[in-house]
């Protein structure tokens, strides 16, 4: 049973050599739908077996807790896994018809387990140092994938995603080395456990800052974020895509994970800090969304702006604001995706992504314009779909710890969102088709695996607005445990 | 580059440098050495043949696909794990057992050492990729 933990991230591996071995695209297509429907039951099992157990730990080569590596899963690493897995199926559905010729499908699916691995191995590690390591396979695999359309936009979107990408990797690399001559140990919950009874666990900061900036960066915070916008437009959309909801959410995961287990002294400031970061965040990636005309940009940059939201959560710091961080990250990483798929759907219809050179697509595709619909008010928080109590929870957690600024921030954030979504629906559905040379497109109706995956999260984005509540009290059982993590250490170190 | 006495040395020292690598690799799990070191050794042995014939699109057996070698290298190390699982003990734990060889006090096998042969061919993989991505002219 225990070994189920590791296998979030031996799944991804055993395809990536089955991948290697058999170099067949039609095979590879297979191979990867396959791959990660199965990852989808895996973790599904693994979210039950949290359930019942707490926390489950499994320490790598029968090595005890502070020397050798661990792997935990809680209910947060439960709950990323599951979300995550749902994601990466959808993509890999949506790759079979979306990934130019250019592209070959054999190569993408390696690649494509490489950045699953990675991301699955930051949610169950339990090490500090494990985690660096994590990141950076999932650094390496993302940047392949967006160079292997081999443009010149696409290479320079990745240099400058890499580039800025391994500042923060330096700095995080840095923080560990602090936090391991001060500490003498990169196991979580050791952390946790001496950290805690330590009256000079202010001298942490140093490394706490570090880690602040490494993390920031990969979650794409103000004033980090430049790679992201300079990046995610670049790719083929089944690649944006992906990384639109998986990379900077790992960013986020690490960020609650480090200051709810073990920086958790001078929270006075830290949490200061973090809702300072949050509300520019917000409003700087909202104002950027507004700005532009482009779908895969305005996107881009109302990433950023909904990475603000659960930063908020996490400095809020009450159990209420984190379960609505969580909620929230559930929330955006589905509709996020589902965005850009539809996204590429349009742009497939009409061959831009320019908002000003289509049009018309309403008359021509009302199915087209429910799938853009479902997560686009999601995100602009609509009810009853998820958004709508994502930014209840949060704001209802603002007001009752008397964070009047940051949530009076959420809310008229929340209208920068609608903004944005309502000029795209303008756009892109509403108004006449401008007469240009994309107006001759003849629209070929949607063939059932373009629009599947975009059905698959919307029917999510709707359920989870329909049983918010018991959503909610799996979240709130996670927050829960993550501020009071004395279940997590005592699995690691005793388990 | 076209030098007879190359080519002709790197006929014979290929072999040389490749058993020199196996050596490495074999003797990597207390000294000095092991699968990154040996796989590095090897994988350059194997490319030097190409060098020295100026032809790195010689369909010739070791040289073709490097992704061979990749994939046999993590399907091994991917073997590696499989004991410790069926002994009902932690993932990757090592198992060793002891090979009764006659003249000798026989020769302990175990999983590191297996994981130590996937490494090393993964890294034979990597090392030939590189070598032929930045030959070749596109």
């Amino acid at each position: 049973m225990i070994t189920f933990v590791a296998l979030p991230i031996l799944l991804p591996f055993i395809f990536i050599i089955s991948l290697l071995v058999f170099r067949s695209d039609r095979l590879a297509g297979w191979l990867g739908v396959f791959g990660s429907g199965l990852l989808i039951l895996l973790s599904g099992y693994l979210f039950i077996l949290v359930q019942k157990h707490g926390v489950i730990a499994l320490q790598m080569g029968g090595w005890e807790a502070p020397f050798g590596i661990t792997l935990v899963v809680d209910f947060l690493s439960a709950i990323m896994l599951v979300v995550a897995a749902l994601i990466v199926f959808s993509i890999a559905i949506y790759a079979l018809r979306f990934l130019p010729k250019t592209i070959r499908l054999n190569r993408f699916f390696i690649f494509f387990f490489g950045l699953t691995m990675g991301l699955n191995g930051a949610f169950v590690t339990g090490d500090v140092f494990n985690l660096f390591v994590w990141f950076e396979v999932m650094l390496m695999s993302s940047f392949v994938l967006i160079t292997l359309g081999r443009t010149k936009e696409q290479l320079e979107g990745g240099i400058k995603y890499m580039s800025l990408n391994l500042i923060g990797s330096l700095l995080f690399l840095a923080g560990v080395g602090l936090l391991y001559g001060k500490t003498g140990t990169l196991n979580m919950a050791h952390l946790a456990e001496i950290l805690k009874n330590d009256n000079q666990a202010i001298l942490m900061n140093t490394s706490a800052v570090l880690f602040f900036v490494a993390f920031g960066i990969k979650a794409a915070v103000f004033p980090l974020y430049f790679w992201l916008p300079a990046s995610y437009h670049t790719p083929n959309i089944t690649i944006s895509s992906l990384f639109a909801g998986l990379l900077t959410k790992v960013g986020v995961y690490t960020f609650i994970r480090f200051f709810t287990l073990f920086f958790v002294h001078d929270q006075q400031f830290w949490h200061q800090l973090l809702l300072i970061t949050a509300g520019f965040t917000m409003v700087a990636g909202g104002m950027a969304a507004a700005a532009h005309y482009e779908t895969r940009r305005i996107l881009s940059y109302h990433i950023i702006s909904q990475i603000g939201y659960m930063i908020m959560g996490l400095g809020i710091f009450t159990p209420l604001a984190i379960a609505g961080a969580i909620f929230f990250t559930i929330h955006n990483m589905i509709a996020k995706t589902n965005t850009f798929l539809v996204a590429g759907m349009i742009a497939k219809a009409r061959g831009t992504f320019e908002l000003k050179e289509v049009g018309g697509l309403f008359k021509q595709s009302p199915f087209l314009a429910i799938l853009f619909m479902v997560p686009a008010f999601a995100l602009a928080g609509v009810p009853p779909i998820s958004g709508f109590f994502a930014k209840f929870i949060l704001i209802k957690a603002g007001l009752e710890n008397g964070n009047y600024v940051i949530t009076a921030v959420a809310i008229l954030t929340g209208m920068l969102t609608l903004y944005s979504m309502i000029k795209i629906w303008n756009e892109a559905f509403l108004k006449a088709q401008p007469a240009n040379e994309y107006a001759s497109t003849p629209f070929k109706k949607l063939k059932f695996a373009e629009y599947f995956p975009s059905v698959l999260l919307g029917a999510t984005s709707i359920l989870m607005g329909l049983f918010a509540a018991y959503l909610f009290d799996f979240t709130m059982n996670a927050a829960n445990q993550l501020i009071d993590p004395s279940l997590y250490i005592e699995t690691v170190l005793k388990g | 580059m076209n030098s007879v006495i190359l080519q002709l040395a790197a006929k014979y020292l290929r072999w040389l440098l490749i058993s020199f690598a196996v050596l490495a690799l074999l003797r990597g799990h207390n000294n000095p050495g092991g699968g990154f070191i040996g796989g590095l050794m090897a994988g350059l042995a194997i490319v030097y043949k190409g060098f020295a014939f100026n032809a790195f699109q010689v369909k010739e057996k070791l040289l073709k696909r490097p992704e061979r070698y990749m994939g046999l290298g993590l399907f091994l190390i991917l073997l590696s794990f499989i004991p410790s699982v069926f002994a009902g003990k932690p993932l990757m734990t090592g198992i060793w057992i002891t090979v009764p060889v006659p003249f000798f006090s026989g020769i302990k096998l175990g999983t590191p050492f297996l994981f130590d042969i996937g490494v090393f061919f993964t890294v034979i993989g990597v090392t030939l990729l590189f070598v032929f991505s930045l030959t070749q002219k596109k």
